[in-house]
Parts: C-alpha cells; structure tokens; sequence
C-alpha cells in the first residue's frame, strides 16, 4: 500500500510517466452560497480504476458530474484526453446512481440508447448491445423490461448501456448503493472482470471503504465539505488472487481500517 | 422496489382436490365477483325503492331497464349518440392536440410557463360552466357551440396535465440523455414525452370525463338535441322510466369509455404497469 | 420567471392578460367583451345591490351545505373503504364511476325528485364533491403505514384514539387536498345546478344578463365568482401547506 498523505498530495496527485487520461485543473464548485469542490487539482492515470471516496456531502458526485460534464464547474478545468470538457462527449459514459432507465423500454433499448441517441441503425445497435448484454451476464433477458428485473440488473443494465457506446472512459456514480449487499459482492467481483476485460479508464465514486478498496487500483480520499483532496491511497492488493482470498488479504484489511482513521473524524 | 409476493395476497397453499380447486377458483376471480355482487346489490335497492315508491318520478330499476332495451333496439340511443358525441369528439381532439402542444411548451419554457399557467389555473379552478349561456347568443345553437362547450371544460385540466407532466419529467433520466449526447429534439421525443405520457394520459380522461360534463350541459342549456334531448323530452312527458333509462346510458357511455382509454394506456403505452 | 435579474411572481402575468382584455375591450372588436374598467364598475355598483346580495347568500347557503355533507360523507366513507376490505369491495366501483361520471346528465333527475328549488342544489353541490373526497381520504388511510398503527396498539390506544390521534391525524394531507379538490368541484356544482334550474341565486342573474346581452354585468358576475373560487381553493391549499410538514417525513 502506498499513502500520500495531504501535503504530499498535490505533487503525486500528477502520477509521473503513466498516461494520463482525464486531468482536472484548480476546479472549484460553488452552488449560490455554499462552496461544494474548493480548486481540486487530480489526474486519473488511463486504464486503471480510481475511486473518489469520502463522507456525504464531500461534493465526490459533484466532482464526479463536473467530469461528465453534466453541471459545469464554478471555475478550472477538466481535460480529457487533453481536450477540455465543455459538455458530455462520446469519450466519456456515465452509470446512474439510481440506474436511469427508462421504464417504457426493454433492456435490449435500453442498453442500444446511447447508439440510437448517435443514429446508429437498428440491426448494427442492437448486435452491439447484444454483446454487451452477454459480457454483463443479463443474457435471456433482452426483451425484459426495467420493472422484471432486480436491482442489481438493472445496473448490469446500465453498465452495458455505458459499455456499448465504446466510451474511453467510464464514470460511475454510487453504483451499488441501491443494489444489496450480496448482489453487490457478485456485482464488485465481476465488474473487476470486465476492468481487466476492457483497458478503459473509470472513475468510480462511493462512500464504502470495503468496496473502494476491494476495486480500485487507486483511492482519492475527499475532505468534508468543502471537498478537497485529503489523501491518495493506492492499496497494493494482489488481484490475481481470489476473490475470497483477497477480502481475507491482510493488505487489504490494514488499508480498509487505515482509511477508517482517517474519515472517522468527519462522522458526525 | 421488488416487494416478496406474499405482501400482496394470502398465499395459502391448497390441497388439490376438486373442491378445493373450485374454491381456488372463486377466489381468483374474487375481485370480479365482488363487482358483480355491488352492481347487483345496487340494482336490486334501486328496484326495491322503486317498489315503495319513494317518489312518483322514481322508476324500478327493471321498467328502466326494459325502457333501456326498448331505446337501443328502436334506434333512438343510435340517433342521439350520433348527435351527442360529434362535438365531444371534435372538441377533445382539438384539445387534446392544443392542449399537449401547450402543456410540453409550457413545460420546456420558464416564460410561456409564466404567461399562461395562471390563466389555465384559473380556468380550472373556476366553473367555466357559467359561461355557456354566453357562447348559445354568440355562436348559435349548432354544432359550433357544443363544440366549444367541450373545449372550454376540457381544454384546462389537458394544458395544466401536460405542463405539469412534462415540466416533473425524471431529471435522471433528462441527465442520461443528455450524458449520451442527445439533442433538445432526441431529449423531448425520446425521454420528456414517453416519461410524461401517464400523466398527460390521465390529463386526457380528466378532459374527457369534463368534456362528457360539458357536451350534456350544452344540451341541457342550449338546444334540446341528442342525448340531453332524450332526457329533457322524456321528462316533459312524464316518461320517467325512459329518462332514467337515457341518463344511466350517458353515464355508462361515459364511464365505458375512460375504461377504454385506460386499457388503450395500459395496453400500449406502460409495459412496466402490464404484467406487474 | 426571472426579469432582469427580479422575480417575477408567477401569477402577476393575469395583468398583462388583464391590459389585453382592456385592450381588445377599448378597442370594440368583440362586442361581447367590454373593457374590464367598464367591468369593474360594473361589479362595484353590483356588489351593492340587493338582487346581488341575495343571490349571492343563496348560491353560499346552497353551496356550504352541499359541501358540508359532502365532507361528513365523504370521510365516513372513505375511512371505512380504507380500513375495511369488504366496504372497499362493495363500493369501490360506484365511487370510481361517479367520481368522472357526467354528473350533469343527473340534475334533471334531482330537478323531478327534489323539486325546482334549493334542495336540488344542494343535492348536486353534494354529488359533485362527495366522490373525489371518499377517493382521497381512502388513499389517505391506506397509506398510513401499519408501522404507526401497530405503535399505537403496543402502546395501549383504545380504537377512539387510534382513528382520533394516529389515522385521521396520519390521513389528514391527503384528506384535505381531497377537500380541495372537492371544493373546487361543488362549485362547479353549484353553478351547474343553479344554471339548469335556473330560477335560483346565480344561475338566475346569470340567464337575466346573457338574454339581456349586459355583458357588463355579466362578465362583473363571473369576475366575483371566478375570484371567489380561486380564494376558497387557496384558502385551503394554505391549510394544506400546514400539515405538509410531517407529511414529508411520514
């Protein structure tokens, strides 16, 4: 496990040699009165996981959106692939917290939206949501709909959905948190399956500390409000292990509890 | 979300014999059962009242019911309804169209939002019905002012449903859109109105049912043709058994149709409401 | 909306419609739409006669009657549809067919049984607002979550209390919107009546103007009546507002 802590941060936020895919420059966020994000200065190193943890209301999920471009930030940068960020674009997809699928549409529409949002023609969307239906494990369930499935496949939905739009880079807000626990397991064990399947870049925000250090190659932990960069973990676990073996991991144990001492002040 | 299935019924489980099985039956059916032991146990206090009676102009319900059947088979129903719902057909789908055109513009725009929902608040709130008298000297007693009648009541509640709809429409799923890169025209079609077609739906049978209000009134109030005719008529003469046999057909005509449209809805429109 | 940087409040655009309707009215385009200075005046000089002021006591009278038993009724019914299956059952599908059902089709009906009088207005303020206030108060007392009544059961209430203290009190935002909206409804009734009856209060003044083609007075009429309508269902959308604290967090 390496540990950058506060004052250090800044210099290793800027990870030296990897490739970095998305970069965020001084951003600060301030809705009318309250300050949310004050000048976050971070780089997400292309192809690997990095996940944005800290206490709610710490402004992850603002961060999170301002890289999406979905709400614009007060002042700073976002830069992807070295383009700054004006608005959504096709190199970056978003996972919904609460899912966002349209009830109306079977899963097959719902995963071939992004494409038919592009224009794309029927038969080639729908081959390539096939496929990514069958990479997230909900083959069979093409002509279901949202309502007939449970939460953690509505996810799996949804996962798909940012998968099939061949996106660089995957941004995904609190998952797992409407997903429950066992299925969530299953969900975080398989979702580092199609990490090591894909070589995309993802952003992965949650307030769990188990599940930040049982996925990410890389954890940047946010102050309370305002949101400021407190540490960067990068817990060295090793993944090749099994899964069962890696949540009896002492490294990982010792990370997870280090974490914990450190966000425990911010727990009201 | 996913409730465990015994939340919603008993559950019990029954041995297979063929008595229970009948029973089984029964109770599946328990809801349609139910419908037919209210409508039939108002039917017969209807009938009994009649008996007393408790007025000389209240019929039993089985001479309502033979004036009923006598009405549909002699072709007055025919010739009164051919009258009654052209204009309630015309004035809802003038208003339907106006009324949704309206309601996503006031939904997607803060000033036409400002500048008409006040009036359709009003409009909805208030009993427009006072009007009514006023379009008959204006616009005659013909096709015209029944028309009107019917979109002044059910234009309102389309409007404010439609705006309402689409201005609540889910913000995640408008934020998903718009993640995917979809334009204004893909965010509307594909996401705004699907996402707001319930409640427009429900705006819809709202328009209807005052459209229904609307038509009988005009024909009330304005010019005895169609089925305001048949009652106004029936009561003139004293036919009291045939008047009631013309306003149970309007409620029922009335009552059949929202059904309809709600089966239409549920149907076409709400697969997550289908097989639920 | 805001407008250079102010607020403007949501229903001061019933003035620009309002200068509209002065204008059109100024302009003589429409004879049947004087200009509303003219209709103003019209109103104050009509306020004070007596003709008004009877009229306008019997459509009240009428009107608060039908509503107070449409209310009384109303609940009943709909706490007992709501607690009891077998109510609900029973009389589920009249409620639902009566609450959109043309319900203007049965004034004559009343016309002939109850006589060409009050009581008939009465009878139609009470049909026209019963329905959706059963409607309300049903769902209202379905939603009160067993949680809070089987606390007051552990707790000792006798059954009194619980419907005084816990499921009335629990009911009570969806029970007044359904005042609100039934509200809304018997006074709709109440100018339906009175216009197909049409020899009582509003109903009477309303056929005199329009047959008189005094469009002054009529529109002075439908000013007071309309303004009326909005208050009382403000008034009690006010009363809802109260409530809706603990409705939140229920």
């Amino acid at each position: 496990m390496r540990n950058i802590t506060a004052h250090a941060a800044s210099a290793a936020a800027h990870p030296a040699g990897a490739d970095v895919a998305v970069e965020v420059r001084g951003v600060c966020k301030m809705y009318s009165e309250v300050e949310a994000l004050r000048s976050i200065d971070l780089d997400f190193p292309a192809g690997k996981l990095t996940t944005l943890l800290g206490p709610s209301g710490c402004g992850k999920t603002t961060l999170l959106k301002i890289i999406a471009g979905l709400i614009p930030a007060t002042s700073g940068e976002i830069r992807v692939n070295g383009k700054t960020v004006t608005g959504p674009g096709p190199e970056r997809a978003f996972v919904f917290q609460d899912f966002a699928l349209m009830p109306w549409a079977t899963v097959m529409r719902n995963v071939a939206f992004g494409l038919e949002l592009k224009g794309m023609g029927k038969d080639e969307r729908q081959s390539i949501a096939a496929r990514y239906i069958n990479e997230v494990g909900l083959a069979g369930f093409e002509n279901k709909y949202p309502h007939e499935l449970s939460g953690g496949m509505r996810q799996r939905v949804g996962l798909a959905r940012a998968f099939a739009v061949n996106a660089d880079v995957l941004l995904l807000d609190e998952p797992f948190s409407a997903v429950d626990e066992q299925n969530r397991r299953k969900f975080q064990e398989d979702l580092l399956r199609l990490v090591a399947l894909e070589k995309k870049t993802f952003i992965f925000v949650t307030h769990s500390i188990e599940e930040a250090v049982y996925c990410s190659d890389r954890i940047v932990i946010l102050s309370r409000r305002p949101g400021r960069i407190a540490q960067i973990i990068e817990p060295e676990i090793d993944r090749s292990a099994s899964p069962d073996a890696i949540r009896r991991d002492q490294g990982y144990l010792d990370t997870v509890e280090e974490i914990w001492q450190g966000l425990k002040r911010y727990v009201d | 979300m996913a409730v465990p299935a015994h939340v919603n019924g008993p559950s019990r489980t029954v041995p297979g014999t063929e008595a229970s099985s009948f029973w089984r039956k029964l109770s599946e059916h328990r809801s349609a059962l139910w419908r037919i032991a209210s409508i039939g146990l108002f039917f017969l206090i209807w009938e009994i009242a009649g008996r007393i009676p408790i007025s000389f102009a209240f019929p039993t319900f089985l001479e309502t019911l033979r004036a009923f059947v006598t009405m549909t088979l002699d072709g007055s129903f025919v010739a009164a309804y051919a009258e009654t719902l052209q204009p309630l057909v015309i004035g809802i789908a003038i208003s339907t169209v106006i009324g949704i055109a309206l309601g996503i513009v006031m939904g997607l725009s803060r000033f036409a939002e400002w500048l008409a929902a006040p009036v359709f608040i009003v409009l909805q709130a208030a009993p427009m019905a006072a009007l009514i008298p006023l379009i008959t000297f204006v616009y005659g007693i013909g096709l015209l002012a029944k028309t009107l009648a019917v979109i002044m009541l059910a234009l309102p509640v389309i409007v404010l449903n439609g705006y309402k709809a689409v201005r609540n429409a889910n913000p995640s799923l408008v934020a998903m859109c718009y993640s995917f890169q979809g334009n204004l025209w893909q965010r509307i079609t594909k996401i705004i109105i699907p996402d707001a077609s319930p409640v427009i739906f429900a705006g819809l049978r709202l328009g209807l049912a005052a459209g229904f209000i609307g038509v009988i009134l005009a024909e009330l109030l304005i010019t005895p043709t169609g089925i305001g005719d048949l009652i106004t008529y029936h009561r003139s003469v004293a036919n009291y058994a045939e008047m009631y046999a013309a306003v149970v057909s309007i409620i029922l005509v009335s009552t059949l149709t929202l059904a309809a449209l709600e089966a239409f809805e549920l149907r076409v429109l709400r697969p997550e409401k289908r097989r639920s | 909306m805001t407008l250079f940087g102010y607020r403007v409040p949501m229903m001061a655009s019933l003035l620009v419609w309002c200068v509209i309707w002065e204008l059109v009215g100024q302009s003589g385009a429409m004879f049947l739409i004087p200009p509303l200075s003219d209709v103003l005046v019209a109103a104050v000089a009509l306020v004070q006669t007596g003709t008004w002021q009877a009229a306008a006591v019997t459509t009240l009278n009428s009107f608060l009657i039908g509503m107070f038993f449409a209310i009384l009724v109303g609940i009943i019914l709909g706490v007992l549809m709501g607690r009891f299956q077998a109510v609900d059952n029973l009389l589920g599908i009249w409620v639902n067919i009566f609450v959109s059902a043309p319900l203007s089709a049965l004034v004559p009906v009343l016309m002939i049984l109850f006589g060409m009088g009050e009581t008939t207005v009465v009878v139609t303020v009470f049909l026209f607002a019963v329905w959706i206030i059963v409607l309300d108060t049903r769902a209202g007392i379905q939603g009160v979550p067993n949680s809070l009544i089987e606390m007051g059961r552990s707790y000792g209430a006798s059954p009194l209390a619980l419907y005084g203290k816990i499921i009335l009190l629990a009911a009570l935002p969806e029970i007044l919107a359904g005042i609100r909206l039934g509200v809304v409804r018997g006074v709709k009734g109440v100018v339906i009546g009175q216009l197909l009856v049409s020899i009582l209060g509003y109903g009477e003044l309303f056929e005199l103007y329009s047959r008189n083609f005094d469009m002054e007075n009529f529109w002075a009429l439908t000013i007071i009546l309309f303004a009326a309508a909005m208050g009382l269902s403000a008034l009690i959308e006010n009363i809802e507002k109260r409530v809706d604290y603990y409705a939140g967090v229920r």
